[in-house]
């Protein structure tokens, strides 16, 4: 192990007013490794990457870089350190071409003050992408290549600085399927060797063993452990993350199934590659659809939500046809959706708790025109405390919420809608592993109760732990079909590959 | 110690956000009190609410489409076009149900109009609005040929007339349009389908509402509020003048604004649009008494957006700051079954 440290904390704090963030943090990252830092959302991770980075300064406490103690007033400054940032959220400008986005802020100069040597830039972000390996068109636009393919672009820019060698990633996978995560992870690999310190923040165990050279866990804005990945297990980790023991990640309940609740006949879904769908869900049962990006999974669900007009088939409620072609008609019959993209598709983010669960129920909720505010005050706070929503009340608004409890409220505004059929999406990407085993909790609760659930979800262990059956899809049809004890990761990856087993 | 320091100050921002236009009003109010002794006048306050009722009127208007997510540029045209074939109305039939009839029912058209060029369409809504401006500004001249309506009758009747003797019949249009809008936005399902529409078109969407329905409504509210001012306008001028009314929804954006409608969508009260006209109209009012130029009013008017709209914006940013800090402590969940 190399004893000399790229990086090293020494009692940073981090105080706002009233809170403190960050508590004497201390510890090292050794030079050309992964460094993985992990923690429940809140848990300063975030915080300390700023001050890294220099979007904050630390209120107290000493960053050394190289052994020489730095502070950096500015992204740019920490820049010209050689510290890069990738950050969760991408910003982009979608009507860029990749060539220019490459070379934004860093394009070839005329002799002219002011003036861009465009054939030149040009020229320097294909070299870049020929250099990396990548074949994209170069004239293409942000806006016409997928959101996997602009992280690596991404990481692409951010690399292609030179003097970089201190590279921060946060959650960079939150949106790739596995092939693509694989090829960042090669990526990673080729940094590592080439001596570029890697700091990586991530939610997912398995990728995290993958390329962890040494990991800190971090708890409440204090430091728990720093250490080399060999010595932790998921287990351990977890502990340290929530600071008490989940026995059981997956609080899977026995359930009797009841008739088949929803079915689905040779279905297809118009300007998508979803195409001659059979299956079905029954009361009770939890049932997965599995599949790599791309594979149609999010489209069928769309579909099934009314969101993407019906191209041929049939959908049946209860062994009658429906006729789903808007998202009120799929209300109306019962069917609802937990979209993938919260905060695009699952509240409105300016208004109250409140207002967002009682939304699609207002029909249920009001006299003639007006709302029936007792009734809507009442059931809105049943649900408020069944979720176990935190929030200080149920007017605060919805975008100022963590990631899980937003989700919570999602869930909260369909359960009140006394679904027959559930549809999930992703429904814990982004939260902290004790909002998950909630929204799991809440999973198998709404099962109990006899809900038809359709889960998608790209994480696998998740998947095995609370599906009953899983169908597996593959380039917009199904290939395969798993009961629960069927269920392996090897197997479900054969069939969503295309393979047979 | 610290902790208890920044939720007083915390509640102190919150509560100037929600209140501060108020305080606001207040402070105009007792400034004018002190600079003018006829200011606090009854006579004064009754004038000033008939000058404010139009632009008032047209700020509710306003107030329904940008929660809503939307703007008409085209009300001060819609206020002439459909003003004027009130007047003919009125003086063909001699009813006044019919005079308000005709303007709300040419307001309403613009206004579906509008809305179907945004959704169907899909224009953004500067464009389409504006372009109903240029259609309904041109479609008067054409309808009048140019020239004035000088011999209206009694219309003028509809502004001179006093409830109780008091209150401008303009100043209870006001006052029931605001009462009207305040009851569509806080009590009806479609109200709470225009905040939501407003604040994320997608989730509303993916909620199950209708958006360009509820689009469409938000339209007819508006066209039917914008019907009732043209006939005040009409009233107060006690002339049928084509050209009236150019650039009023500069003045009803102005007051939806300053009383804290947003333009990013998804917020605004109808309270706040009526202190923000009333804002308005008592700076013009005390401006006028002290014998300042219109033209330095129209100054003031655009450094009075500026501030309400910054101090909106910087209002969020701390918002969002605080949360950002709050998020960091564990909130202890409610007690609860499990």
């Amino acid at each position: 192990m190399q004893a000399e440290y790229k990086l090293r904390f020494e009692g940073i704090s981090k105080v706002f007013p009233g809170v403190v963030a960050l508590d004497e943090v201390s510890f090292g990252v050794h030079k050309g490794t992964v460094h993985v830092l992990m923690g429940e959302n809140g848990a300063g991770k975030s915080t300390l990457m700023k001050i890294i980075n220099g979007t904050q300064q630390q209120t107290a406490g000493r960053m050394y870089l190289d052994g020489k103690e730095v502070s950096f007033r500015s992204v740019y400054e920490a820049g010209q350190h050689g510290i890069g940032m990738i950050c969760q959220e991408l910003s982009y400008i979608p009507d860029m071409t990749i060539e220019k986005y490459l070379m934004l802020c860093r394009e070839h100069r005329r002799r002219v003050p002011g003036f861009i040597d465009w054939p030149k830039t040009r020229a320097a972000a294909r070299a870049l992408l020929e250099r990396e390996g990548l074949s994209y068109d170069p004239r293409l636009t942000m806006r016409e290549i997928s959101i996997s393919d602009i992280q690596i672009l991404e990481i692409t820019k951010c690399i292609s600085n030179d003097n970089i060698d201190v590279l921060i990633m946060d959650e960079p996978t939150s949106a790739l399927s596995n092939k693509e995560v694989a090829r960042l992870f090669d990526r990673i690999r080729i940094l590592k060797e080439k001596g570029i310190t890697i700091l990586y923040i991530s939610h997912k165990m398995d990728e995290i063993f993958q390329i962890a050279d040494e990991i800190t866990v971090m708890r409440d804005g204090r430091h728990i452990h720093t250490a080399p990945a060999s010595e932790y297990t998921p287990e351990s980790m977890v502990t340290m993350m929530v600071g008490r023991r989940i026995d059981d990640v997956y609080p899977k309940e026995p359930v009797a199934f009841g008739e088949k609740v929803l079915e689905v006949r040779d279905f297809s879904t118009r300007y998508t590659n979803v195409s001659g769908l059979n299956f079905y869900v029954r009361a009770g049962e939890i049932v997965g659809l599995a599949g790599l990006m791309g594979a149609g999974r999010t489209e069928t669900a769309r579909g099934l939500f009314g969101m993407d007009a019906l191209e041929s088939g049939q959908i049946l409620l209860d062994g009658k046809p429906v006729n789903i072609r808007s998202v009120p008609d799929a209300v109306r019959c019962g069917i609802v959706m937990a979209t993938e993209d919260r905060r695009r598709y699952g509240m409105i983010g300016c208004r109250s708790i409140s207002e967002n669960i009682a939304l699609p129920n207002l029909r249920k909720l009001s006299r003639g025109p007006f709302v029936d505010r007792r009734k809507e005050r009442r059931h809105v706070a049943e649900m408020f405390r069944r979720l176990r929503i935190k929030a200080p009340s149920e007017q605060t608004e919805a975008k100022t919420l963590s990631g899980g409890n937003q989700q919570k409220v999602v869930l909260a505004k369909w359960l009140l809608a006394k679904p027959r059929v559930l549809i999930l999406d992703e429904p814990t990407r982004g939260i902290d592993v004790g909002a998950k085993y909630e929204i799991y909790r809440l999973m198998s609760q709404m099962a109990k109760e006899g809900i038809a659930i359709l889960l998608i979800s790209s994480e696998l262990p998740e998947f095995i732990g609370m599906c009953d059956r899983c169908y597996t899809m593959y380039n917009g049809r199904m290939n395969g079909e798993l009961s629960r004890a069927e269920m392996t990761q090897e197997r479900i990856m054969m069939h969503c590959a295309g393979g047979k087993s | 110690m610290e902790k208890r320091f920044t939720d007083i100050r915390g509640l102190f921002s919150q509560a100037m956000r929600r209140y501060g236009i108020y305080l606001i009003l207040l402070l105009i109010v007792f400034a004018g009190s002190v600079l003018s002794p006829v200011f606090l006048t009854s006579k004064n306050i009754m004038s000033v609410g008939r000058q404010v009722s139009v632009t008032g009127i047209l700020a509710f208007a306003e107030t329904i489409l940008i929660i809503g997510g939307n703007v008409d540029l085209s009300l001060g045209s819609q206020v002439a076009l459909s003003g004027m074939i009130s007047i003919n109305t009125y003086l063909g039939t001699g009813s006044a149900v019919l005079a308000f009839a005709s303007a709300i029912a040419v307001c309403v058209c613009c206004s579906l109009f509008n809305a179907f060029a945004i959704t169907k369409l899909q224009m953004p809504g500067f464009v389409a609005t504006m372009s109903m401006d240029f259609i309904a500004r041109g479609a008067v001249y054409v309808y009048c040929k140019g020239t004035p309506i000088y011999q209206v009758g009694d219309y003028g009747k509809i502004s001179s007339t006093y409830l109780f003797g008091v209150v401008p019949l303009p100043v209870v249009f006001l006052l029931g349009v605001a009462v009207l809008a305040a009851v569509i936005l806080r009590q009806t399902c479609l109200g709470r389908n225009i905040y939501a529409v407003g604040g994320n078109a997608e989730a509303a969407f993916a909620s199950g509402i209708s958006v360009s329905r509820t689009k469409f409504k938000a339209f007819a509210i508006s066209g039917l509020f914008t019907g009732i001012a043209a006939v005040i306008q009409m009233a107060r001028l006690n002339t049928g003048m084509p050209d009236t009314a150019n650039g009023y929804h500069g003045d009803a954006i102005a007051a939806a604004v300053i009383g804290g409608a947003s333009f990013t969508g998804g917020a605004g009260t109808a309270a706040g649009t009526l202190v923000g006209a009333f804002v308005v109209g008592f700076i013009s009012n005390i401006l006028n008494l002290k014998g300042i130029s219109i033209y330095v009013q129209q100054i003031i008017k655009g450094i009075l957006i500026i501030i309400a709209v910054s101090v909106d914006i910087a209002g969020k940013n701390r918002k969002i700051r605080q949360v950002a800090r709050e998020k960091k402590e564990p909130v202890e969940p409610r007690e609860g079954p499990a």
